[in-house]
């Protein structure tokens, strides 16, 4: 086997060193009735070129070449081609968990950079260094606060992202969070009022999403002052980053739960993508994950360790804030690289996306209505197109057109005929006519 | 005395190593490393659609052109060490050779741009790698059914007590506890915890494993289930798994298995037939994913038939037509536990390691970790203590008790064997071994890359006798010294910020802490 760096000669000679006869004898703490005697299950072995061949054929069976319209929580951006040449250095790519600081200055200082810069577009004080997504980073949010506020009630917006709210209920039904469902109004924002009336005293947070999963920016800071005047933390979800190049940041909020995917990341069937959670400064000791942080060597040379590790789970055990162990470092390094790339020219990209989208939904928007305007979006938009979406994407799918994503899944209240687009810097104007057309044809 | 004994690193070199700023410090305004597509659509202006939402300032973000971006990334590369680099005994860690070959078929364009909520009847290839991987996975565990949603090996965990729960829930009573052995990963008691269960410690025999009496007088009708590393994390098959299992489902728990440390059962035995009801795996260890300085990783969680109601949605299925497809409507699952469907870059890489190695690879890669881990203990038994002496598998657990009388500590000597080109072994877990050294070679070593490990450890072993301090005092040939990790928690650094107004950056003396 092509991995295996050793001769048979090799072998014979390391057995006899040991003093065992056969490689048997070192598995014979197995019982002999629970020892394998045939072979795995498992396809034949693949020379490097039947792997690859074998690979391809995997994903010519998938959509290649299709314009696509998706978004809701998975970005298609732009990966300037720096982010793969340096994720690719063996260096990076092939480090363990920077627990030996002193041969891991590399990564540390990468993830310190990424803190900082996640700090900076969120408006937050303090980010770890990667969670492993927007979902989980949500629920590790909202169990956070509850630590944080010794309250054990959350109160959750309709308009954050469908899964982000399942994973949530699953951590929150064994941490024993109630956890209440927030309607929005008629702009597919947070209904304040409601928000008012459903915080309690037993509420330790209130999380919303934005720009929300219809692609509406939320009045974030009316919101924080509702939750605050009640006592509630404030926990912002941002599934779209691309949006903090141009969209205020949520600086009133106390907590930030972000999915990172949309700085460089591929949409890659849904993972590994990279979650963050960053938060006021105030709330250091409650925060789950691992934290970069700057100190010095025994010189006094500058240098970068993992800190506040009585957070975690190898020195807490069942008291630590967290059961994370493993995040997604070389993820949170391509969002480096990203950023860095694009730097304050994120601002550029953003009025790209900006005008990409209003292009879109004004040119699709002639064939139906473009639900909850009255308040500002980002890149996606909510489009209602009088007819079934399901059937409307079947017939785009023969134009190789991939549409918006149907919503009646998740709000029914909607109807059958609502989906969601997205359009970024990739959906050329030829591409936004081509479905305009398509769908008015069929409209 | 003559001179104090001074080793000889036969593998590293001091190497020039280029200093690099932060990547703030190196901006400078007006540069850019970027150039967008023509705008093709009317541009807009963005304060008049965002209003009072629109952002005026991106503070600290860099700006620098693209040599320098490359220059700055590759500097820092330069300062990791890195399996392309040279062996990791870290011990439970599997650090073992990355094909590059996985990190190519990762990025081949229907796999990488694949959308996951574009049409299932367009998805049909990233389905059938999860499909294919699924089936490896299940007849390597010997199980029934599976699920790739978690992202590591503890979100895996918390997925498997999950299940447990759900289980017993469906017959009337959550139970009240887990029972974990001293000698476990951090992250299982942290998961009992996260599941609402309240943690009860096992305590291990004199061969560092689980004692029956005892187990037997802690199980009751309260505990939902045992949560088992095994091999254990001193690298030693629990030979009475069966009996472990028999007191457990007496008395209507469950076992879990903890498959961190798989490497040493591929191909030779699976969990399933030895008693286990439901499990995770780590596709960053045994499979071969890259660790990537942290991660992402991905913990698939397999379990028997009697668990499979409460796995995750959605479920990967098979459809009456022979597609594959995602089933949501499963009104026993425990939720999810993830968005979309995992981590799936690495269910890719992880598939290309086992296709690579077929049945016949796989088998040989787990003989040869165990015989890389037995050859190591052969030939340092007589320099380290070997508190354990029962057969090892894929690792094996030293203990740093003769190089302590000098005060040279376990985490010393592993900081000393990053001077001799090595990366430490893993220091002082297990917690069960006082002074742990753990060290798991894996199969990606040579016998030449194993024999200069073994020839570093003896080398510090006598330094730890004649020459103590320069020891303690390692590493000396890194970019930096030991760290002031003190300082670094009591005042946290977090970020970087722009110094005020052109006072330089203040050098303190030497820190007294570390
Ligand atoms: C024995 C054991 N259990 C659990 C884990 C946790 O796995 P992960 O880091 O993938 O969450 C580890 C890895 O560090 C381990 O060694």
């Amino acid at each position: 086997m092509r991995y295996l760096p050793k001769s048979p000669a090799d072998r014979k000679e390391m057995l006899a060193e040991i003093g065992v006869a056969s490689i048997d004898d070192l598995f014979s703490t197995i019982p002999a009735e629970y020892r394998l005697t045939r072979d795995l299950n498992v396809p034949r072995q693949h020379g490097e070129q039947e792997v690859i061949e074998h690979f391809k054929a995997f994903a010519e069976k998938n959509a290649t070449g299709y314009a696509s319209f998706l978004g809701a929580g998975a970005y298609r951006h732009y990966r300037p081609v720096l982010i793969d040449t340096v994720v690719s250095r063996g260096e990076f790519l092939t480090s363990y968990t920077p627990y030996q600081p002193e041969i891991a200055q590399g990564t540390l200082q990468a993830l310190f950079e990424f803190q900082t810069m996640i700090c900076e577009l969120t408006g937050m004080e303090i980010a770890n260094a990667s969670m492993y997504d927007g979902s989980t980073g949500v629920a590790e949010a909202v169990m956070m606060a509850v630590r944080v506020t010794g309250r054990n009630a959350a109160v959750v917006a309709k308009t954050v992202h469908p899964e982000y709210r399942e994973v949530l209920a699953t951590y929150a039904l064994h941490q024993e969070i109630p956890v209440t469902a927030l309607d929005y109004t008629a702009n597919g924002r947070v209904d304040l009022a409601k928000l008012d009336a459903a915080i309690t005293d037993d509420t330790a947070c209130v999380l919303i999403q934005s720009p929300n999963f219809f692609g509406t920016i939320e009045d974030v800071a009316a919101i924080a002052e509702i939750a605050h005047k009640k006592g509630a933390l404030l926990i912002v979800a941002i599934a779209e980053a691309v949006s903090l190049g141009i969209v205020k940041p949520p600086k009133e909020a106390d907590i930030v739960a972000m999915e990172a995917q949309a700085f460089g990341v591929p949409v890659g069937y849904g993972g590994p993508y990279c979650g963050v959670i960053a938060s006021k400064e105030k709330f250091l000791r409650q925060m789950p994950g691992r934290l970069a942080g700057e100190t010095k060597d025994m010189s006094g040379k500058r240098g970068f360790v993992l800190t506040l590790s009585t957070r975690e789970q190898h020195i807490r055990r069942e008291k630590a804030t967290s059961n994370i162990c493993t995040n997604q470092s070389l993820v949170a390094l391509m969002v480096t690289v990203f950023l860095t790339v694009y730097g304050k020219g994120l601002k550029e990209l953003g009025e790209q996306n900006l005008a990409k989208a209003h292009y879109a939904a004004q040119t699709l928007g002639k064939s139906g209505k473009v639900l909850f305007g009255g308040a500002p979006r980002f890149n996606e938009f909510v489009l209602d197109l009088g007819k079934d979406a399901e059937t409307v994407n079947a017939s785009l799918l023969t134009k190789k057109i991939i549409g918006g994503l149907p919503l009646a899944k998740w709000y029914p209240e909607l109807g059958a005929d609502a989906s969601l687009w997205c359009a970024t810097e990739l959906n050329t104007k030829a591409q936004i006519d081509a479905a305009a057309t398509a769908i008015a044809g069929k409209a | 005395m003559a001179e104090k004994f001074v080793g000889t690193p036969k593998k590293a070199t001091t190497h020039v190593n280029q200093n690099e700023n932060l990547i703030f410090e190196k901006s400078s305004p007006g540069k850019k490393a970027y150039r967008l597509s023509e705008l093709d659509v009317p541009a807009v202006d963005a304060a008049s659609l965002l209003g009072d939402a629109v952002r005026t300032d991106l503070g600290v973000m860099p700006e620098l052109s693209e040599i320098e971006i490359v220059r700055h990334f590759t500097r820092l590369s330069t300062w990791n060490y890195a399996i392309d680099l040279g062996m990791f005994p870290l011990g439970s860690c599997t650090m073992k050779y990355n094909g590059r070959v996985n990190e190519l078929v990762a990025r081949l364009e229907g796999i990488a741009e694949a959308h996951p909520y574009q049409p299932e009847s367009l998805s049909q290839g990233v389905l059938e790698i999860m499909k294919v991987l699924s089936d490896c996975l299940l007849d390597i565990c010997g199980m029934d059914a599976i699920t790739l949603q978690p992202a590591a090996g503890a979100h895996g965990e918390f997925t498997g007590i999950l299940l447990a729960r759900a289980y017993h829930e469906s017959l009337g009573n959550a139970r009240k506890k887990i029972l974990i052995p001293d000698s476990a990963h951090g992250t299982n008691p942290a998961t009992a915890a996260v599941v609402g269960y309240e943690v009860q410690n096992l305590k291990s025999n004199a061969k560092g494993m689980v004692d029956l009496a005892e187990l037997e007088k802690l199980v009751d009708e309260d505990t939902a289930a045992l949560m088992l590393t095994n091999p254990s994390t001193i690298g030693v098959f629990e030979s009475e798994i069966h009996k472990i299992a028999d007191i457990l489902h007496a008395k209507g728990a469950l076992l879990y298995m903890d498959g961190a440390n798989m490497n040493a059962l591929v191909g030779k035995t699976r969990p399933g037939d030895f008693g286990v009801d439901v499990m995770h795996l780590n596709l960053h260890k045994t499979f071969s994913t890259p660790h990537g300085g942290g991660g992402p990783g991905s913990g698939p969680v397999a379990c028997k038939k009697i668990l499979e109601p409460f796995l995750p949605t959605p479920l990967l299925v098979t459809k009456s037509d022979g597609k594959l497809g995602l089933e949501y409507n499963r009104p026993q699952t425990v939720g999810r536990v993830r968005m979309f469907y995992g981590n799936f870059g690495m269910f890719v890489r992880a598939l290309a390691y086992i296709l690579a190695n077929g049945p016949d690879g796989l088998r040989q890669t787990t003989e040869d970790a165990v015989l890389n881990a037995n050859y190591i203990r052969a030939k340092l038994e007589d320099t380290f203590e070997l508190p354990y002496k029962t057969r090892s598998l894929h690792e094996v657990v030293f203990s740093d008790k003769r190089q302590a009388k000098n005060g040279v500590k376990t985490g010393d000597m592993g900081k000393r064997l990053i001077d001799y080109g090595f990366h430490a072994y893993t220091v002082s877990f297990p917690m069960v071994v006082q002074g742990a050294m753990m060290i798991e070679p894996t199969e990606s070593e040579s016998r030449e890359e194993l024999d200069l490990l073994i020839d570093a450890l003896k080398q510090i072993a006598r330094e730890a006798e004649e020459n103590p301090e320069l020891v303690q005092t390692a590493p000396h040939t890194t970019r930096v010294q030991r760290l002031d990790e003190t300082t670094a928690a009591r005042k946290p650094v977090l970020r970087w910020k722009a110094p005020v107004a052109a006072t330089p950056v203040a050098v303190d003396t030497a820190a007294k802490e570390w």
